[in-house]
């Protein structure tokens, strides 16, 4: 496309050469000499927007583990600097911004912008991997031996399963992905208006009982997700299709369904839900459920934590509950560009040894408490991060009425399951609140799937599905609005030509 | 003299450069993209698809439908005000425009939110009024640009014709049918055609009052987040042509006119 624009337009070609000229002015940058003379690497880090300790906390919100204290005193940013001078003897700067969704970050990067690390949710990354835009990481940074490869030993079995298991072209996420956060999509509510099994279907959004008050996403991935979950209800609840040998795989294809018939019936779901929710939204809902105006909204987990501390500080008490049919499991990752680090191995080793620092369970633990999100680490040996979520959602001794939450499967290998090792005794409403919004029962985990990246056609085809969802068509207007406007133009016509008779 | 004529010329420059750069190039990169599908070749697919699919078409009806009954609301609202602050006996005009335009001071979308507030607190439930939020935001939003045209015409109407009506016998309903209405006419035409194309696409007000379905503003936007360059253009393209029939169709009354001095206040 470019090639074309380029021939007829010459504004478009001084758009690129300056766009050329600047990241080539950007790559000059990277590598450059400190005031001392000491040679530096430099590193370009993209996240989303409030997702890494920034410190300064107080010392009242000093995290007292029983094997130490945890505080954020500077930027996570600056401690990884501080720690590769110390762990390396190199130095480091981190180049850090961020991005607002995956599509900006996507655009930024087909228009130039140049980075090393950026952390992408899944479906983009399984893009830019199926675009080869991804350099894989080097066979040091999968070394167990290695007392510093923080994230290689200390992430979750269950995500690190998830994270070999999926392929693009053949090779799995693992050789160029390492995860950074991961949540599911689920509805919260509202107990005192919503009971929990009502909450527990993705048809509640277009239920009349809740006519404008609930609220959906505003985007198209996400709605199209509840979409499905919702039109295919009687199938992935049958007893059949649970009980199937291969139900996960068989759930995973039925989510990420595009066929036209499925498409056409999402459509008229979404269709219905347009006129029964609130609201579409992406970051209204958090406030509207916390002052009251809706009574259940559609939500990623981290943000439910977020909604319901809010609303926990107000006297306040909202659930999250993940619904029966399936529920949608994503991940942020750290992916490198190519186009970044180019082939260079000092810059590559930085990148590698950023996403071990910020894995290292302290770290781990301050970047949940500063975002609210769950991160894909469990730590391995590291007892920190279970002790952790014990500390936030452990009943106190003397709580009478207390549940026993087992979230091994996140914790353990999968031949350990069970042992009772990683067992919370949390009080009993805990259940259906923060502590499953953090880490989400094994049985809801058991529905969820992964919703795949689709092909252009594909992605073309769903987007315009969301369009015709938004829009009004000519086809629904009522028979009133067509003879009104009739009437009008017949006027309009009558009043023209007495117009013209009157002047000649 | 003719030093002094350069010297006007060279004075024009700057806004040259700024109408080619930012006003003639984008447009030429609009219409390149208009014409042209994904592989950079001429189409009119984009154009035959606008006037084929039902849903651009509802929604072109359906920002009309917007867009037709805030611009009539405005209008009932604005001309009554503007004709009695044009005949108050108050001193100081100056001091009663000055209440119009210094909302229009205020960020727009905090006055929306503002808005949305002391709606939820009438309505209860906003989103069950879609449609009355979407017309009551927008007459919010562009109230002023409708006072100010008309009071501007009407300050600057010469009684003495008003007068001449009456003395010949009108009494004041006729006069002001016969006379002042049709010579505020320039006033009224300036201000729908400032409340009437922005009523078309200014989504914003929809998103913020919970009115979920799209208007022109946001089938484009809509278009161009989804990497659909080409439709998103064409779409910009036809609402642009709409404007330019609208201007041509009224421009007859404008040229004439002073009424624009009621733009340059704002």
């Amino acid at each position: 496309m470019k090639k074309s624009c380029k021939k007829f337009l010459p504004i478009l070609a001084a758009a690129l050469v300056i766009s050329v000229i600047m990241s080539l002015a950007g790559n000059v940058n990277v590598r450059a000499d400190d005031e001392n003379g000491q040679e530096q690497v430099i590193l370009r880090v993209s996240n989303w927007e409030e997702y890494i300790d920034e410190g300064n906390w107080d010392e009242e919100e000093t995290i007292d583990l029983e094997s130490g204290d945890i505080i954020g005193e500077a930027p996570m940013i600056d401690d990884f600097e501080e720690w590769y001078l110390e762990t390396y003897g190199i130095r480091v700067k981190v180049e850090y911004s961020c991005f607002g969704t995956n599509e900006d970050l996507y655009n930024s990067l087909s228009i130039g912008d140049v980075f090393d690390l950026v952390c992408p949710s899944e479906y983009m990354f399984m893009k830019l991997m199926t675009e080869g835009a991804l350099q894989p990481f080097s066979d040091e940074f999968f070394d167990e031996e290695d007392e510093f490869n923080y994230y290689t030993n200390g992430v979750s079995p269950f995500i690190r399963d998830i994270f070999d298991s999926h392929e693009i072209n053949g090779e799995p996420w693992s050789k160029y992905a390492a995860g950074y956060m991961w949540g599911i999509t689920g509805i919260v509510y509202n107990p005192e208006e919503m009971t929990a099994q009502e909450a527990s279907s993705w048809n509640v959004l277009a239920d009349p009982k809740f006519r404008k008050k609930i609220t959906i996403k505003d985007n198209v991935r996400d709605s199209y997700f509840v979409a499905v979950g919702a039109v295919k209800h009687d199938l992935l609840t049958s007893e059949e299709f649970l009980s199937a040998p291969d139900y996960r795989e068989r759930l995973e294809e039925e989510m990420n369904d595009v066929s036209d018939e499925t498409m056409a019936k999402a459509l008229q779901f979404l269709k219905a839900a347009k006129d029964n929710v609130y609201s579409f939204e992406t970051e209204l809902g958090k406030a509207d459920m916390m002052t009251g105006k809706i009574v259940a909204n559609y939500q990623w987990s981290g943000d439910a934590v977020y909604t319901l501390d809010q609303a926990d500080e107000d006297d306040f008490t909202l659930e999250f509950a993940v619904p029966e049919e399936a529920s949608n499991i994503y991940f942020d990752g750290w992916v490198m560009l190519k186009k970044g680090i180019e082939e260079d191995s000092a810059k590559q080793h930085a990148a590698e040894a950023f996403i071990n620092f910020i894995s290292r369970p302290d770290n781990v633990i301050r970047n949940m408490y500063y975002g609210g999100y769950t991160s894909v680490i469990s730590g391995g040996e590291d007892e920190r991060i279970f002790e952790y979520a014990d500390w936030c959602y452990g009943a106190e001794e003397d709580e009478e009425d207390t549940e026993e939450y087992d979230i091994g499967y996140f914790f353990e290998e999968e031949e350990d399951r069970g042992s009772g090792e990683y067992v919370i005794t949390a009080p009993a409403d805990q259940v259906y609140r923060q502590l499953f919004s953090q880490y989400p029962s094994e049985e809801a985990i058991g529905h969820t799937a992964i919703m795949v990246n689709f092909d252009n056609e594909t992605t073309e085809k769903i987007n315009q599905m969301w369009i015709n969802v938004r829009c009004f068509s000519i086809l629904d207007t009522p028979v009133w609005v067509w003879i009104v406007c009739g009437v009008i133009i017949v006027l309009a016509v009558l009043l023209v030509i007495r117009r013209l008779r009157k002047k000649y | 003299m003719k030093r002094f004529a350069i010297s006007r010329k060279t004075l024009g420059i700057p806004y040259l450069l700024w109408l080619i750069v930012f006003v003639a190039a984008p447009l030429l990169v609009i219409v390149f993209y208009a014409f042209t599908n994904g592989q950079g070749l001429f189409s009119l697919r984009n154009l035959s698809g606008f006037f084929t699919d039902p849903n651009t078409l509802g929604t072109l009806g359906y920002s009309i439908v917007i867009a037709v009954i805030s611009t009539l609301v405005c209008l009932l609202i604005a001309y009554p005000t503007a004709y009695f602050l044009a005949h108050s006996k108050i001193k100081s005009k100056a001091v009663i425009i000055f209440i119009f335009v210094v909302p229009m001071w205020i960020n727009f979308s905090l006055r929306i939110s503002a808005l949305k507030e002391v709606l939820t607190l009438i309505e209860g439930n906003l989103a069950m009024y879609p449609f009355l939020n979407a017309i009551i935001g927008m007459t919010y939003d562009f109230l002023p640009f409708m006072i100010l045209p008309i009071y501007n015409t009407l300050i600057n109407l010469d009684q003495s014709y008003v007068e001449a009506a009456r003395d010949l016998g009108a009494n004041s309903a006729m006069a002001f049918f016969k006379v002042t209405l049709p010579l505020s006419l320039p006033g009224i035409i300036s201000g729908v055609s400032m409340v009437f194309l922005p009523a078309m696409t200014n989504y914003v007000v929809l998103d913020m009052l919970y009115n979920s379905t799209y208007i022109m503003g946001s089938l484009i936007g809509s278009y161009f987040s989804a990497y659909n360059w080409h439709g998103g253009s064409m779409i910009s393209l036809i609402l642009l042509a709409i404007i330019f029939v609208f201007t041509l169709a009224t421009g007859k009354q404008g040229d004439t006119n002073d009424q624009m001095k009621g733009g340059a206040i704002l």
